[in-house]
């Protein structure tokens, strides 16, 4: 096939193209360049960004030991607090959480570089395999966590440091979760996610059990009756749908579904990508889709979005990423229905859309782009399956602040909760508060009742 | 357009940047360049006895401390006087003065200690045309360890008895280099006056050791896993021979003795701080072993450009404007109040002087106020010491604010007394001079 053949197609590209357009988005910082971005640092006093950090890392501190040439003593800093910081460092919408509250953001428009400099630590310590924390004596305790995500991998390293034993079910062949299936191939490249995995089951004391699935081999009354606390790390497998005529035609996909497909590749040419890629939603799938079409060599991609660039839920870098890779963003357009030749899509008709009175509606004048595939990218949604009675709100596991839900023993975190962001940090943060929560719960069950006078 | 000619005890130059005597120094070659890149004097480095020169160490010779980026902040170094013979250095100054007849060219010696030794080099030294001599009476290291150098210039006696041998045996200018490597530099200084020095250059470099090789375990520089102390220089030094200047500046016996001011002079603003605390011109080395001989450029225009913006007309205008207000501790005005004041809207909220002050002075910085991350400063605390301006990353953030006479000094609780009075009158003081009733 060759770049400009019609439908969707792989091999696009020259092998080199392929190489060069998936390898990391951001190379490392040499030695170097470490020490002069964390020069950049001014210590500050209860640092703002920390406080933007969901997972609160000492940014502060483990940037002044960059500085003093203490790599590793930067590393276990930040995984006493995240212990996926190496992931954290590549996905992390860095410009909206701990480089927005950088002083010299506010200062000069230029926050210190907190995401490459963790990337820096991170890297460093993995490499050379230094495990920083050793685990407290067992407890004979045994934790279910479901979901081998940020949030179970974060919960099932903490329950292993605090002395019990993890097992960790999940559906997909592989652990990661949304790390390993749902991230953009150059943020996550070189099989970042799997030796991450590998890096935290080090520790000792975690199971991964592939290809169980809650709800199919097992219910959560399983697992209350089997272990001594439940983690619910499920994440969010549903994808929402357009309910629009041409849903069902051959070239419309799931934004996800491609990623997937995508990370999970062997060889990206092999990977099929329409000439003209339309990309539905405002989200940081929306953008890692079309980017990576676009990457794969698709002529022409747009992403259209039924808001406004403001409204838009991708962060003002990844749309900006998007453009850099000749992405087109196009706002106020909303799908009318997908148009089809021959089973397969050939366009998209779209409402322009307009806000009145504070809601969208649509203007009546409606255009068409010419495509060969639409990538579905406006959301996803918690499917619920095998919980049995479990407290819900909006779709979602309600947990209070110590990542509790409404059963006793059992705990939840990430973005099948309520609470917080859909973000990995903020996944991480649920559960390695889950796992001391747990501990604690378990501590105080194993304590012998005392009477008070 | 400013005039920086310079007129440093007879010896002319076109601007008051010399390049001191050291490694830039060393040979025709690089003096010359020096001179086309607008240096406009060269103080030759270090000649020694005739008979065969020292010898160098065939290893590391500098070691260095940096800040951000590299950037080198200090410099030290073991490398000795020139390493080559008197007569190839002589020949080679006497063609640089003939083919630079404008610039000012200066011999620095360095030979034992005796008497003969002295009166047998200058005759050598003044035929070759220079404008005048330096005694190399600092080099910390390597020379000092067979009496000369800083062996000499910790000596004061020593220091009156060769200058006075200078002066007797050749009509050129003397200039005695000092070591700062002593308790008191009024001493030396006070010294070579005695001895009838026409100026003192000051100072030379500081006995150091710039660090360790943690590795090794050795000094650096390391030469085979051994380090010797060496000599400190660069910008790092400067306060230390800023001080040094103007305590010779301001000294009654040495008062309007010349000075050429040395030490981590790196920009124009260094050199004219140089000139105004007494200085009669100044000597560079680091800054055009780390950059090169261009930077001068941006010395001349810098000091240029700025002394007409401020109406100075001739180098006279400025050497010596700080001195006078160069005075000991005990005649600072303890009536005088100032209080740290923050610009909120330069502020960026980085805490540094709440902590600062918070952990490590006097409480006088909030850090929250009604529950929002807000830096302010707590006037009923505040010494104005001036910490929070040190630390703060913006310029002009913070500023010391003077309190008016007559206005309330919340800390205190009284009212600032216009009248000026110093630490000699105040009651805690025992010694206070009581004015006579």
């Amino acid at each position: 096939m060759d770049r400009l053949g019609s439908g969707i197609a792989g091999g696009r590209l020259a092998p080199a193209d392929y190489e060069r357009n998936f390898s990391d988005l951001h190379p490392r910082f040499d030695r170097h360049e470490a020490l002069v971005a964390a020069d950049r640092c001014y210590f500050c006093h209860d640092a703002p960004c920390m406080t933007a950090c969901p997972t609160a890392i000492d940014i502060p501190l483990f940037i002044r030991q960059i500085s003093t040439a203490n790599p590793l003593g930067a590393a276990r800093t930040i995984f006493s607090q995240n212990s996926l910081g190496g992931m954290c460092a590549r996905v992390c919408p860095t410009e909206t959480l701990c480089e927005e509250a950088c002083v010299r953001h506010t200062a000069e428009d230029r926050p210190v570089e907190i995401g490459r400099l963790q990337r820096y630590a991170t890297d460093i310590a993995m490499e050379t395999g230094r495990q920083f924390f050793a685990r407290a004596p067992e407890t004979g305790k045994t934790i279910a966590v479901v979901g081998a995500g940020p949030a179970g991998l974060a919960c099932a390293h903490r329950a292993a440091l605090n002395g019990h034993t993890a097992i960790v079910f999940d559906a997909r062949e592989k652990p990661g979760g949304l790390n390993e299936y749902g991230i953009a191939a150059y943020k996550a490249a070189d099989d970042f996610a799997q030796r991450e995995v590998d890096y935290l089951l080090a520790i000792g004391g975690i199971e991964i059990r592939n290809g169980h699935a809650l709800g199919r081999d097992f219910s959560l009354s399983d697992l209350t009756r089997d272990y001594d606390a439940v983690f619910l790390g499920l994440g969010l497998a549903g994808v929402n749908a357009l309910g629009l005529e041409g849903e069902d035609l051959a070239g419309v996909d799931d934004a996800v579904d491609f990623i997937a497909a995508l990370r999970q590749a062997e060889n990206k040419a092999d990977v099929p990508i329409g000439r003209r890629v339309v990309v539905l939603g405002g989200g940081m799938t929306a953008i890692d889709a079309a980017i990576q079409a676009k990457l794969l060599g698709a002529e022409e991609v747009t992403i259209c979005y039924r808001r406004g660039k403001d409204q838009m839920n991708a962060s003002e870098y990844e749309q900006d990423l998007a453009a850099s890779k000749g992405v087109l963003i196009r706002h106020w357009l909303s799908p009318k229905r997908i148009l089809g030749r021959d089973g397969a899509v050939a366009g998209i008709e779209l409402d322009y859309t307009a806000l009145r009175d504070g809601h969208l509606t649509g203007t009546g004048e409606t255009g068409v782009i010419a495509c060969d595939q639409v990538l579905k990218a406006i959301g996803q949604s918690f499917r619920a399956s095998g919980l049995g009675t479990l407290a819900m709100e909006r779709g979602r596991i309600v947990i209070d602040e110590h990542c509790r839900t409404s059963m006793d023993g059992v705990y939840a975190g990430g973005d099948c909760t309520n609470r917080g962001e859909d973000l990995t940090v903020q996944a991480v943060a649920h559960g390695r508060d889950a796992a001391d929560a747990i501990h604690r719960h378990l501590a105080a069950a194993g304590q012998p009742a005392v009477a008070v006078a | 357009m400013a005039d920086l000619r310079n007129n440093f005890v007879g010896i002319t130059s076109p601007n008051p940047f010399w390049l001191a005597s050291a490694p830039p120094t060393d040979k025709a070659y690089n003096v010359e360049r020096a001179f086309k890149a607008g240096w406009g004097g060269v103080v030759w480095k270090t000649l020694g006895s005739e008979g065969p020169p020292v010898v160098n160490v065939n290893g590391p010779r500098y070691g260095a401390i940096w800040g951000a980026d590299r950037r080198l902040l200090g410099l030290n170094n073991i490398e000795l006087i020139t390493d080559r013979d008197l007569q190839t250095n002589l020949r080679e100054m006497k063609q640089v003065k003939m083919n630079w007849p404008d610039r000012a060219l200066v011999a620095s010696i360095m030979v034992p200690c005796v008497e003969e030794e002295w009166r047998a080099i200058l005759p050598l030294v003044e035929e070759t045309g220079v404008d005048g001599i330096e005694l190399n009476f600092g080099c910390p290291h390597g020379m000092s360890e067979r009496g000369m150098g800083s062996a000499v210039g910790q000596v004061p006696e020593y220091i009156e008895m060769v200058v006075r041998w200078c002066k007797q045996y050749t009509r050129m200018p003397v200039i005695t280099k000092l070591t700062p490597n002593i308790t008191d530099i009024r001493h030396p200084a006070r010294a070579a006056k005695r001895g009838g020095t026409d100026a003192v250059s000051l100072i030379n470099t500081i006995s150091s050791i710039v660090s360790v090789d943690l590795d090794t375990f050795s000094p650096n520089p390391s030469i085979g896993g051994k380090g010797s102390h060496g000599g400190y220089c660069g910008p790092a030094v400067k306060p230390i021979a800023l001080n040094m200047v103007a305590e010779i500046a301001r000294d009654p016996e040495t008062y309007r003795m010349p000075i050429s001011g040395i030490g981590g002079v790196t920009t124009w603003r260094d050199a004219a701080e140089f000139l105004a605390l007494g200085a009669g011109n100044v000597q560079v080395c680091t800054a055009a072993m780390t950059y090169g001989f261009k930077i001068v450029q941006e010395m001349i225009s810098g000091l240029s450009d700025w002394m007409d913006e401020k109406g100075h007309k001739t180098l006279d205008d400025i050497t010596g404007r700080a001195v006078g207000n160069v005075t000991d501790w005990q005649y600072l005005n303890l009536n005088y109040v100032a209080k740290a004041h923050i610009d909120q809207d330069a502020c960026i909220k980085c805490g540094r002087c709440h902590i600062a002050c918070e952990d490590t002075s006097h409480q006088a910085i909030t850090h929250m106020v009604d529950g929002v991350r807000h830096f302010e400063v707590i006037e009923e605390e505040c010494v104005g010491c001036n910490l929070c301006v040190n630390v703060c990353p913006v310029e002009n953030c913070i500023t010391m604010e003077t309190l008016p006479a007559g206005e309330l000094d919340k800390r205190t609780g009284k009212v600032v007394d216009p009248t000026y009075a110093n630490w000699t009158q105040h009651p805690n003081n025992p010694m206070a001079q009581v004015a006579a009733e």
